[in-house]
């Protein structure tokens, strides 16, 4: 294959790997502050139907894509109250708000499949997008994965620099002893819910904003699934997600060049390659070490009264 | 000032868990009705024909039951996974497996006679489902591999390997393009007992039987049961933890994969796409509402097989998207997590100040 075949491939990689990378780093956010929300796919899709519809009435992207976020984060706190309040199971809630996400979006978004909504185009960066190779890869996108590159580092600035993400940081290895250092975790498990479901939105609004500018059935397929996954392969760590994150993009648009060159494989095959190496490259991470393990309070809840 | 104070009760809240399921339901309806009002849809009407259409004819009740089969298959196998706190999503993927299984021997050996096409159809959907189910199951044990993840991935590769199949190998070329296989001969065809309903239903009932006197009377089931209550103890004495979650994942992907086996042979009699409905996804629901008690698990999954026939009733005077569906069990699921809560705990008024 020739360099000007995969600098395009390359490019759609970033693509395909930024909502993914969004959504990874939204679940990160939360099961850093202990909880485990399964509603990933849900909250993204939710998110993507909203981007869309905000985008469509108002004509403003920027405001949809915000939208999103909130509609997706609101979504979450249903996870937040049933965990939280009500001290239900987290593996069953985040399943079931992934069922309610996919059933509502689908339902709230029959009347609107195929039409389309103005959202984010590419352009280029200056100077930057003139570097070769590098430039086209990296600096020809559109807005929102220009903003997605400063995320990881931002996450982890604020996981291990601030004093609100250490707190979150807390709540999630040592409920109790956040609580003895005169802090509330489940206030901040409240927020980590909230904006780690903010976040999945936004990888959701970028599918319907950016990736296509269009709202259509089933548009996630699996992405948050992905996601929950890299999050483990990641170690729970930004830095990891992004090259997790771009390895599925990758493999999402190689797919995809395949199956519009027309190759001989059946295209049922090819769209299970994503989910195939998902199983392999979580199996090569799931040796533990140190600073390789969860939380230590992932997915347990806060007895009341304590 | 009033204030509350929350308290843990000595003893569970008897009859509490079906209580809770009817307030769940109830608000769930509610919840449901308001969305459709939104959308500028009668709402009292809408629950109206949601009733009507799931219970209360004799073709709506067998609409009902024959829905039921599949669900229910599919949770007794999930149910015993959850009891070992296995979280096994991958029912839908195991369905799947089985019904390409079963598919399979139809299209090798379609001129073979009842007794041997019909044995071997279960035998092969339940050795397929079986695996896709063991597989997670041994990577969880040997690998650490997470098991929600793995099985709902078994999902996604599960379905578009039948995808594959009936788009390509399996095509039956004179469908005018459609996907599907061809029509089933007779002899593969799970047949009527009463009314519309097929002997699958003697299916779940022998393995309902079965299963319950696996668990309760034999040592392995025994085993199983105290896995499922504390995977520790069960690991100190001895017990073959990693071989017992294999077992029971392998059992659940049994039935689940005879659920398709069911579904394809009965309902449809051949294997097309549309069979995948999402039975697996409701089998979670049930087997959560239920836990292990198999009267429980009947009861739910007509309830829930309800539901969805009476949104498909929704669907032919509303308009009703069949998502709908999925808005209703995700609302029950978390209104039903909501308040298991009261089964434990309790509010109490304090007087302040």
């Amino acid at each position: 294959m020739g360099i000007e075949l995969i600098i395009p491939i390359l490019a759609a990689t970033i693509q395909s790997g930024t909502p993914i990378l969004y959504a990874t780093l939204g679940e990160m956010l939360t099961e850093r502050s202990g909880i485990l929300n399964l509603g990933v796919e849900g909250m993204m899709i939710i998110g993507a139907f909203f981007a869309f519809l905000v985008s469509y009435l108002t004509g403003n992207p920027w405001l949809a894509f915000v939208c999103a976020g909130v509609c997706a984060g609101l979504l979450g706190l249903l996870h937040a109250v049933v965990c939280l309040v009500f001290q239900g199971n987290q593996v069953v809630s985040g399943l079931a708000l992934t069922i309610l996400g996919v059933g509502l979006a689908d339902f709230l978004g029959t009347g609107y499949v195929g039409i389309t909504a103005p959202g984010f185009s590419p352009f280029e960066v200056p100077l930057l997008s003139s570097i070769p190779m590098l430039g086209d890869i990296f600096f020809k996108q559109d807005a929102l994965v220009y903003l997605s590159y400063f995320l990881p580092f931002l996450f982890w600035l604020f996981m291990n620099r601030t004093r609100w993400g250490l707190a979150l940081g807390a709540a999630g290895e040592n409920p109790a002893a956040c609580f003895a250092a005169g802090l509330n975790p489940v206030k901040l498990r409240w927020a980590g819910i909230f904006f780690g479901g903010l976040l999945c939105g936004l990888g959701g609004a970028y599918l319907s904003l950016a990736y296509t500018h269009l709202w259509t059935n089933n548009m996630t397929a699996g992405r948050g699934w992905i996601a929950v996954a890299l999050v483990i392969f990641a170690f729970w760590r930004p830095g990891r997600a992004m090259f997790g994150a771009y390895l599925f993009g990758g493999i999402m648009a190689f797919q995809l060049r395949l199956q519009a060159v027309g190759a001989t494989l059946p295209s049922s095959l090819l769209l299970m390659l994503p989910y195939a190496l998902t199983v392999i490259v979580l199996l090569f991470s799931s040796a533990r070490g140190k600073g390789r393990q969860a939380p230590a309070a992932l997915g347990v809840n806060i007895e009341p009264g304590e | 000032m009033l204030g509350f104070k929350i308290e843990k009760r000595q003893e569970p809240l008897k009859w509490g868990s079906f209580f809770i399921f009817l307030v769940a339901l109830v608000f769930s309806l509610g919840v449901s009705a308001l969305l459709l009002a939104i959308q500028g849809k009668p709402p009292v009407e809408a629950l109206f024909l949601l009733w009507d259409g799931a219970f209360a004819h004799d073709w709506a009740l067998e609409d009902t039951l024959l829905k039921a089969i599949p669900i229910f298959l599919c949770s007794l196998g999930v149910a015993v996974c959850f009891r070992m706190q296995i979280w096994n999503i991958g029912a839908e993927g195991q369905y799947a497996l089985g019904a390409v299984g079963a598919t399979w021997v139809v299209v090798t050996m379609p001129e073979a006679p009842f007794w041997v096409l019909m044995p071997l159809m279960f035998v092969v959907s339940a050795i397929l489902g079986g695996l896709w189910a063991a597989i997670p199951a041994l990577l969880r044990e040997k690998m650490g591999l997470n098991e929600i993840i793995s099985t709902l991935m078994f999902n996604y590769i599960g379905i578009l390997f039948l995808e594959f199949l009936v788009y390509g190998a399996w095509k039956d070329p004179s469908s005018f393009g459609f996907p599907m296989t061809i029509m089933f001969p007779d002899t593969a065809i799970i047949g009527p007992l009463f009314g519309r309903i097929h002997w699958g239903i003697l299916v779940c009932a022998v393995s309902a039987t079965a299963l319950t006197i696996f668990l309760k009377h034999t040592r392995i089931g025994f085993e199983i049961m105290v896995s499922g209550e504390n995977p520790r103890a069960a690991r100190y004495a001895r017990m073959p933890y990693s071989a017992l979650v294999v077992l029971v994942m392998g059992l659940c992907g049994m039935l689940a994969g005879w659920a398709g086996l069911i579904e394809t042979s009965a309902t449809l009699n051949r294997l097309q796409p549309t069979i995948m409905a999402g039975y697996g996804f409701t089998a979670i629901v049930v087997a959560w509402l239920a836990r292990l008690r198999i009267t429980s698990i009947a009861g739910y999954s007509i309830l829930l097989a309800g539901l969805r026939v009476g949104v498909e009733n929704l669907q032919l005077e509303l308009m009703v998207p069949a998502s709908f569906t999925g808005i209703m069990q995700g609302l029950i699921l978390l209104s039903v997590l909501a308040g298991q809560f009261f089964n434990w705990y309790t509010f109490q008024r304090t007087k302040r100040g």
